[in-house]
């Protein structure tokens, strides 16, 4: 009874299957699906031989400041860090006394309320305080923005794939539309307001080039030459720091347990085969 | 309890002696996984993968219960509170990465547990009731992980909220008053992430008991072996203490080794992007999908394109869906060969081995786009998960030829060495 029930069931949803899959191959067949304008021209981010990638990568501090300061003289102005504390620049090298100064003089001020009238008021961050919002809410946001709000970028390079060789490609991917494209797909022109940009998801973003220029951000003595590419790849890689602090104890962690699991589970094994020596099996 | 050749419990400490007077515990759990407990001789890697479920229950029980002390289910803090730890609270980091990750191994182990069953027909008499346990668990495992992947709030949290709460809106009449009663309100919000907290922490201590009697249950006949030849006699066994117990701390080695290499150095390998943006119900994630180890059954779900009459596509999909673990639940009686291990049915294990390919491809697709090809690929790998546990297991067991089987478990051991067996 149970099996013939069950052969019963298995037809009927086998049979389904294979009738689904029978009309929908006829249909797959008569009517090919069309190509879209993203999967022909949508690429994948370009790969980046970072310092932070692989089991010993570690950040490079000195890459790190200068994203930060890409990050605080462009990106700062419409994109928010609500996740980072001014105190968490630490990591990136800088002391006590200059973590106090950047907070002090950044842009934004911090919001807060007058201890006489109980008014809303603003007063300059201190390094407790995570970096200010660019914008009082999400319609100033998109009122400032032609209708789009800027992200937050606290996690982008993890709310992405390939977070970090996306960031740098999206700097660098804008550009016109490719001739080829207009002629394929004549109703896929970007519209006005919109940047064509050939590694964002609808290959068309809001967000304007934000890095246009060699020398947009000056660099400190000894750094590399701030090229656009170069710019990116900083900034990208101080989104890496931002999205995940603490890769570098995570890794060196890493390090250390499975160097341990290692040498205890040779000892297991070892521990496995004395005990079974007298036994066959 | 087990064999009466089982080393017997004798209290050398004085103190253990009065306690066992008392109360036999200490003698309950020297005959569970002590010398106690005898276990057959000759089971191989496989048989490691019970304990390794085990591990990774306890592992998250005791990540849960230290993240739960520094989250907040609320859905106006729950995401910026998982960042707060990832960030600020010491190791916490670790914490959630070691309890995200250990979830996805978790079912590893229990999936490789399961298919060690399925291979070795460990699902039949007479342990059936230890396999029908081993499903609860696994039904439990899959609310408990569904539920957990919502607490982060991010936008793969509350999207898949949605669309598995929606499974329930298929149900004709009552499905949206259950899906608005499930959620407490007509989307995923505060009430749901709420209760979906409770259930998340109260479920993996129903799950440590369904654990205790799927080991009871294991205790009545003991364990099988990758032969299916029944336990003879003394020579066929050894004490599960301390040959398993070492046995399985080399394997707890091994698995712990692969599983620090993705907890420390790709931890978010096995989750998605999109869950790292906070919730938002006003936009809609490209593809939805569940974590990796709903793949197949996701696959199945939305493989279904057709109405059948008035039966809904949406509803066909989730009743296969569902009917898809289901159906698990009588296979004892599906496949009627007296021949337990797939060592011994070479017809059984083709289709066995075809079965896994299968499942791997229902994986993949599940995880894709809902687009041509997978659909239709999924359709063909989902047809032939029903017809196999449904249609051609109770046929192979009616029609093979097995192959002959050793006569004990010592003889397969040692082969046909009449001496050597002798003398054991």
């Amino acid at each position: 009874m149970v099996r013939l029930l069950a052969a019963l069931v298995g037809i009927f949803f086998s049979g389904m299957l294979l009738y689904s899959f029978g009309s929908g191959a006829v249909a797959y067949i008569s009517e090919p699906p069309v190509p879209t304008v993203e999967h022909e021209f949508h690429e994948h981010p370009r790969q980046i031989a970072w310092s932070f990638d692989g089991p010993l990568g570690h950040y490079d501090k000195q890459q790190l400041q200068r994203g930060f300061q890409v990050y605080k003289e462009v990106c700062s102005a419409c994109h928010s860090l609500r996740l980072v504390a001014f105190r968490d620049l630490k990591d990136l090298g800088y002391n006590e006394a200059e973590v106090k100064a950047i907070a002090k003089n950044w842009a934004i001020k911090a919001p807060d309320i007058d201890p006489k009238t109980g008014e809303p008021s603003t007063r300059a961050p201190v390094p407790a305080d995570h970096f200010p919002l660019p914008f009082a809410n999400n319609v100033a946001a998109q009122a400032a923005n032609n209708n789009a709000i800027p992200p937050d970028l606290s996690l982008m390079t993890k709310s992405r794939h390939d977070g970090s060789n996306y960031v740098h490609s999206l700097l660098t991917g804008f550009g016109p539309q490719p001739k080829k494209l207009l002629e394929e797909f004549p109703d896929a022109k970007t519209p006005n307001g919109l940047h064509y940009n050939r590694y964002f998801a609808n290959l068309n973003l809001a967000m304007a080039p934000p890095l246009t220029a060699e020398g947009q951000v000056t660099y400190g003595p000894g750094q590399p030459k701030p090229t656009v590419d170069q710019m990116a790849q900083d900034v990208s890689a101080f989104l890496t720091w931002t999205a995940e602090p603490k890769l570098e104890n995570r890794k060196s962690a890493g390090i250390a347990v499975v160097f341990f699991l290692l040498v205890a589970t040779v000892l297991a094994y070892l521990s496995y085969q004395t005990i079974w020596a007298d036994k066959k099996h | 309890m087990s064999f009466p050749w089982a080393e017997q419990y004798t209290p050398v400490n004085p103190l253990m002696k009065w306690v066992d007077d008392r109360l036999p515990l200490p003698r309950f759990v020297y005959n569970a996984v002590g010398a106690g407990y005898a276990v057959p001789r000759n089971l191989n890697y496989w048989w490691n993968f019970g304990v390794l479920s085990g591990f990774a229950l306890v592992l998250q029980l005791v990540t849960g219960i230290i993240l739960a002390m520094h989250y907040g289910a609320n859905a106006g803090v729950a995401f910026d509170s998982v960042e707060h730890i990832m960030r600020d609270v010491n190791g916490g980091w670790l914490l959630r990465y070691a309890h995200a990750n250990g979830a996805s191994f978790f079912f590893i182990v229990v999936y490789i547990h399961i298919f060690r069953g399925l291979f070795f027909g460990s699902y039949k008499a007479p342990r059936e009731m230890v396999w029908l346990l081993g499903l609860v668990i696994f039904l439990l495992m899959m609310a408990t992980a569904f539920m957990g992947y919502v607490l982060p709030w991010g936008q793969m949290s509350f999207w898949g909220a949605k669309v598995i709460t929606g499974l329930f809106g298929a149900i004709p009449v009552v499905g949206e008053p259950i899906q608005t009663w499930l959620l407490g309100g007509f989307a995923p919000g505060n009430a749901a992430l709420n209760r979906f907290f409770s259930l998340h922490y109260l479920l993996p201590f129903v799950i440590a008991a369904v654990v205790i009697l799927h080991i009871w249950a294991l205790h009545i006949p003991g364990s099988s072996n990758p032969t299916g030849v029944d336990v003879k006699g003394p020579q066929d066994t050894v004490p599960f203490h301390p040959y398993y117990t070492a046995k399985d701390g080399f394997g707890l080695g091994v698995f712990l080794i692969i599983y620090a290499l993705v907890l420390f150095f790709g931890p978010n390998m096995l989750g998605h992007p999109d869950n790292y943006i906070p919730a938002n119900p006003m936009s809609t994630p490209a593809h939805i999908v569940p974590e990796w180890y709903f793949w197949p059954f996701y696959a199945i779900l939305r493989a279904f394109t057709f109405d059948f009459f008035f039966v809904p596509a949406k509803l066909l999909g989730v009743l296969a869906m569902f009917a898809s673990i289901l159906l698990l639940f009588v296979l004892p009686w599906l496949d009627t060969s007296p021949v337990r291990s797939g060592r011994y049915r070479p017809l059984f294990r083709k289709f066995f081995y075809l079965l896994l390919v299968d499942v791997a491809i229902l994986g993949y697709c599940g995880g894709a786009p809902a687009a041509e090809p997978y659909v239709m690929i999924s359709q063909i790998a989902a047809a032939y998960y029903f017809a196999h546990f449904l249609i051609i297991l109770p046929i192979v067991s009616k029609i093979e030829r097995p192959l002959p089987l050793p006569n004990s478990i010592t003889e397969a051991v040692l082969g046909h060495e009449p001496a050597a067996v002798a003398a054991e």
